[in-house]
């Protein structure tokens, strides 16, 4: 195994091409596992730490441009207020010492079902910048982002550059289950963000479908029902509605962590429940 | 006027809140736990283990992992020079699987190399050729006809038959149900580890974390076909044990190893192996039924528990001892009907942890009493006192139980603690089911109390010849008193070696006591396990402080020209009666050591009665209480323990902070089984090795522990003690079930409890 | 490969490093600094904890080479020669030692908090802390060794 430590964002597609075999590593909150349970040995570890361009974030017309090497600590603490949801799920990650390391970067590679960096980025729309030293720069809607279990659409000569998320323009709401009060990976989780600009809701499922995933048809609903003019309080069916219809758009399994039916269940409970509570920042910001 | 001065009374004794002399070394980083043993010249030694729960093996080729560079050896069952034989109580487990493995992660062959990922490479290149068989992995079809055999004799580990009162009993009240408990880990921190060094008269010398040196040295003398002069064990810092490291995991593999290769060698788990390197909690399937009276005065009791004792025998048979003895509670029952089965299964080994069989049957007679209550109406405090067992009653088999049993004032104790106050109207997130998850604000949660009154027997049970050896030295040296003290006994962090020097400051009168680390020099300390240290070892502590006492004082008496009835050792003099100072004690010894070495006995046990499970199979009980106070998101099936409050009898605190320091984490180890801590096991496999998916309690599951100390002396005990580490795991839990169910209203016959279970989906 | 990094003040250096060795054992089998533990290798015990650049990890899942030319401070190194730091203190003190395997993590971990929040409330020395896992204490005591600290840093 070979230890490769590019010092510039160019050098690391340059090596990326030159080494497919190579397996990125940033936080190593992922990596490292699979390392030391003896799960993977790549021809090559491709450090990124030492690329500064990566460790950035940046605001452009409104839209966060947040390297993939900034780690979830400094999301809470910097991007708190521009990014609520993704910097609530931030949160929930690990523990303050996988916070200081893991990136959603890594999480975006890693591209786990339970990524909980997965449903807030779903719910803002956000989009992922791909590089390769061939093709130069590309940005894929997070949505179309994950194409299976563990699986991207990251090209072998590709590294993820940075995700850009809009900023908030309503209140966003992220919620996960697990069976333990702290540091533990999402049974299921859910991330809601109003769009009140566009009158438009996203959402975000994690830890059930093969993927992370939107909750199209529901977004469609709700965003259709509310009273976005009047901003009227949410009618507990409404509420309700919405969260069946977040279920609906599952497709859990039975595992470990959780069974499929009470991963349903409880993505209706907490789309219920975020519903209501976005929708109630929104009314107390009126 | 006489002008004697008075001597400085000793501190640090008995009943004091002494430091631990490790505790510097720990929170530095210098204390030398088993896996930062190093040598020079040493290897790393590893283990290749089955994927199959039951197969044949037909073939096992090594040639290509010993063309890896850098490999010392790789040996299989074939180069195991003695018996391939291990096992607490038969010697029924391979060293290393010959022709068979019977649960998966059994041990098949080992490798020693320069570095522990060439050993790893090299172990995967070695070909084992498996035939898979049927597994039977339900331990409810064990005792089938045509169930697979385990082992040749049939799959029955043990079968206790308790018999007592009325055979046919009838009550106007019948409560009854079934319960299942799951697998939970003892999940020690510090991986099993150790480092062999072979010597050069041929024998090893081992340096292992563990809880029993020399039932590891009998058995490891077996496999090596060795004197046990010639194997040497020396204990190395133990990060917790738990019961798990009661059985043998690296140390015969790493004696192998190094006797093979002439050099040093480590072994050290990663936390992926430890799930398979050591054996678990039995998970049990029970039924109970209880009859009672009107006013829910208890009249009868029938039980069945099932145990899974997995793949080998380990203390399967003693587990199911307690499950029948103990299994009904601190309760009085005019008649018993109960039968108690450990079974062979092709799913992991099961053996000792904390609480040992007496947890899983707490599950089921505090959920049966819960309901008898209801049945009744009576409350969950009440129903248990009205029914608890007091000093002078005889139990379920018939042993009079002949000290304090305070059962009706350890519930008091908790009941009448204040209740934690209700959620605030925005609570912060950290305080509700859920926490910083955001799950819920308060949406869906209701509040419930519970309540659990549990005992266990105190030390080895049935006519187990359990003692300890202790050899304690006192000399002068540098002008300085000082007391060695020298046993087997394992400190695992409870915290014996603090015990240790307290007793013998109580003793001698001597400030400086310097334990020396455990090892197989000295004489059999019995097993740090069944909550047996303070007492036993503690016991052969204090008779041997006090031969060399009454040696000392001896000599004494002679300088002096005094009689030996007036003299005492304190302040690191001899004293007279009122405390004056008579000698020091270099004037009494000058260069001479006093040293006296005895093993100690506890009263006797005996076995049960074959037919009726009648006898006195336990020299001490020791009781607890808890209260639990839960919230839990009724919709989400998610849990926050607000508070988990308990009550003990210690008999005599020999160390009030650490006795207060055990009590809440065997409260938290109860908890966890109760709530989030399960080996899952599906077809033999075990599905979450790790911590990332075998959950153990952080510090937000882990609620503020409010603990009540009784000191009721056992006269017959040494001070007075009474066990302390298991009882708070035993009641903790049911206690915490119970609140559940008191908050969300469902019956919840499992632990631990699943969000799903709740919810209901 | 080779690996150069400074540790508790001094440069270090380990050859023959393989790559995908962890940067907790490089400590303590290759730089004799065994404090740090080795109790589940994937982050979420917090037993490993020491401060890189500054910020609290687990060792165990920085790759050793990660580490080359940055600054790593183990419990070994947090106080001077044979004294304690208040921290480490405060947890001999309270009793927050039980088997102790937990315990450089979780020095490390509230001494970091204790540098970051002097006075913190309970939640937020929970939340500090609920990536240390202990099995012996039911973190009772550890809590109180946290507040102890605390207090006499405040009347300092």
């Amino acid at each position: 195994m070979d230890f490769l430590q590019p010092s510039s964002w160019d050098e690391a597609l340059a090596v990326r091409a030159e080494r497919p075999d190579a397996l990125p590593i940033a936080g190593g909150t992922d990596v490292m596992v699979e390392l030391n349970f003896d799960r993977r040995r790549p021809g090559a570890l491709l450090d990124l730490t030492r690329v500064g361009e990566l460790q950035e974030w940046s605001i452009d017309d409104g839209t966060v441009r947040l390297g993939a090497g900034v780690p979830y600590g400094r999301v809470i603490t910097e991007l708190g207020d521009r990014l609520p949801g993704l910097a609530m799920a931030a949160r929930t990650v690990g523990s303050p010492q996988i916070r200081v390391r893991g990136t959603v970067g890594g999480n975006l590679g890693s591209a786990s079902p339970a990524g909980d960096a997965h449903p807030p980025l779903l719910a803002a729309g956000a989009e992922v910048e791909v590089a390769s030293a061939a093709r130069g720069t590309r940005r894929i809607p997070v949505a179309e982002f994950f194409t299976g279990v563990k699986r991207n659409a990251l090209e072998p000569d590709e590294l993820i550059a940075a995700v850009h998320v809009r900023t908030a323009r309503g209140p966003q709401q992220f919620c996960k289950v697990g069976t333990r009060n702290a540091m533990v990976i999402a049974v299921s989780a859910f991330a809601l963000a109003l769009h009140p600009d566009r009158q438009a809701v996203g959402t975000g499922i994690g830890s059930a479908a093969p993927t992370p995933r939107r909750a199209a048809e529901a977004e469609e609903f709700l965003a259709g029902e509310l009273d976005w003019a009047g901003r009227a309080a949410l009618p507990e069916s409404l509420a309700q509605a919405f969260g069946e219809r977040v279920a609906a758009a599952a497709a859990p399994i039975d595992d470990v962590r959780g069974t499929a039916a009470y991963r349903r269940h409880s993505l209706a409970v907490l789309a219920r429940r975020a519903a209501t509570w976005a929708w109630d920042d929104l009314r107390r910001a009126a | 006027m006489t002008t004697a001065q008075t001597a400085a009374r000793t501190t640090g004794r008995i009943g004091e809140n002494a430091q631990r002399p490790d505790g510097t070394l720990k929170v530095t980083g210098e204390f030398a736990y088993a896996s930062d043993l190093w040598h020079d010249d040493m290897v790393w030694g590893v283990t290749l283990r089955s994927p199959h729960p039951h197969a044949r093996i037909r073939r096992i080729d090594v040639t290509e992992a010993l063309t890896v560079p850098g490999v010392s050896a790789v040996l299989t069952a074939d180069d195991v020079p003695g018996e391939n034989a291990f096992g607490l109580e038969h010697a029924d487990q391979p060293v290393l699987a010959a022709e068979f493995v019977r649960y998966e992660g059994e041990p098949v062959a080992l490798v020693a190399a320069d570095h522990p990922e060439t050993a790893r490479r090299a172990a995967a290149r070695i070909r084992v050729d498996y035939e898979v068989l049927p597994a039977l992995t339900d331990a409810r079809r064990a005792l089938d006809d045509d169930a697979p055999l385990v082992h040749p004799g049939g799959n029955l580990v043990r079968h206790l038959r308790l018999r007592r009162g009325a055979e046919r009993p009838t009550a106007p009240v019948v409560v009854s149900l079934d319960f299942e408990v799951g697998m939970q880990d003892q999940a020690f921190l510090g991986p099993e580890s150790g480092l062999a060094v072979p010597a050069e008269d041929g024998g090893v010398d081992l340096y292992v974390a563990t809880q029993w040196l020399h039932v590891d040295q009998r058995q490891i003398c077996l496999a090596l076909g060795m004197p046990p002069e010639k194997v040497r064990l020396t204990l190395a810092g133990v990060g917790g044990a738990f019961g798990g490291r009661e059985d043998l995991s690296v140390h015969v593999h790493a004696c192998l190893l190094a006797l093979r290769t002439g050099r040093p060698v480590k072994m050290s788990y990663g936390r992926e192996e430890s799930f398979h390197g050591h054996v678990h909690r039995h998970p049990a399937t029970m039924t109970y039924e209880f009859g009672a009276e009107c006013d829910g005065t208890l009249v009868y009791a029938r039980a069945h528990v099932l145990l899974d004792g997995g793949a080998y025998a380990s203390s399967t048979a003693a587990v199911v001892g307690n499950a029948g003895t103990l299994g009904l509670g601190p309760y009085r029952f005019p008649s018993v009907a109960v039968d108690a089965y450990g079974v062979f299964t092709h799913n992991p080994p099961c053996g000792a942890m904390r609480g040992f069989g007496c947890v899983q049957a707490a599950f089921a007679h505090e959920a049966l009493m819960d309901e008898l209550a209801a049945a009744v109406g009576v409350d969950p405090v009440e129903i248990r006192r009205r029914n608890g067992v007091q000093e002078g009653d005889r139990n379920i088999t018939g042993q009079v139980i002949d000290s304090a049993a305070p059962v009706a004032e350890l519930l008091q104790r908790v009941a009448d603690l204040p209740l934690p106050p209700a959620l605030p109207e925005q609570p912060d997130l950290r305080d509700l089911p859920g926490a910083v998850g955001n799950t819920t604000h308060g949406e869906g949660v209701r509040r419930g109390v519970g309540y659990s009154v549990t005992y266990k027997n105190v030390g080895f049970s049935e006519g187990f010849d359990d003692y300890s050896t202790a050899r304690v030295r006192l000399q002068v040296t540098g002008g300085e008193a000082v007391a060695t003290v020298h046993t087997a006994a394992a400190e695992v962090g409870q915290g014996l070696v603090t015990v240790q020097q307290q007793i013998a400051r109580t003793e001698l009168g001597v400030e400086q006591v310097v334990v020396v680390p455990a090892d197989t020099a000295v004489g059999s300390a019995g097993s740090t396990s069944a909550s047996r240290q303070t007492y036993v070892t503690g016991g052969a502590v204090k008779a041997a402080c006090e031969a060399v006492r009454t040696a000392v004082l001896q000599r004494a008496a002679i300088a002096l020209g005094r009689p030996v009835a007036g003299l005492a050792l304190d302040g690191d003099k001899v004293v007279g009666a009122g405390g004056e100072v008579l000698a020091g004690l270099a004037d009494v010894l000058g260069d001479d050591a006093v040293e006296e070495t005895v093993e100690w006995r506890h009263r006797p046990t005996h076995a049960v009665d074959p037919e009726t499970g009648q006898g006195d199979a336990h020299v001490q009980f020791a009781f607890s209480a808890h209260r639990a106070v839960v919230d839990v998101d009724t919709e989400l099936g998610l849990v926050k323990v607000v508070a988990l409050d308990t009550a003990q009898d210690v008999g005599k605190a020999i160390n009030p902070d650490a006795v207060v320091g055990q009590i809440h984490g065997g409260s938290a180890q109860g908890m966890g089984l109760a709530l989030m801590e399960e080996v899952v096991v599906t077809d033999g496999h075990v599905r979450n090795p790790s911590f990332t998916d075998y959950l153990l309690p952080t510090v937000l599951d882990v609620p503020p522990m409010r603990v009540e100390v009784l000191e009721y002396a056992d006269p017959h005990a040494p001070y007075g003690v009474r066990g302390v580490g298991e009882p708070p795991t035993i009641s903790s839990g049911p206690a915490v079930a119970a609140a559940v169910r008191a908050a969300c209203g469902k019956p919840l016959r499992r632990v631990p409890i699943r969000p799903e279970h709740i919810t209901c989906t | 490969m080779r690996v150069t990094t400074t540790v508790n003040g001094t440069e270090r250096t380990a050859d023959d490093v393989w790559p995908g060795e962890s940067l907790l054992h490089l400590l303590r089998e290759r730089l004799g600094l065994p404090g740090a533990k080795n109790a589940c290798e994937q982050g979420e015990c917090g037993s490993c904890t020491v401060y890189l650049d500054g910020e609290p990890v687990c060792a165990c899942l920085v790759a050793a080479g990660q580490a080359v030319g940055r600054e790593v401070t183990t419990v070994e190194g947090l106080a001077p020669g044979q004294s304690l730091h208040p921290v480490q203190e405060a947890f001999v003190e309270a009793g927050a030692v039980q088997c102790g395997f937990c315990t450089p993590g979780l020095v490390v971990a509230a001494h970091d908090l204790l540098a970051r929040v002097p006075e913190p409330s309970d939640p937020e020395i929970r939340e500090a802390l609920a990536g240390n896992l202990c099995r012996c204490t039911g973190y009772e005591k550890i809590l109180d060794a946290v507040r102890l600290a605390a207090r006499r840093r405040a009347t300092r």
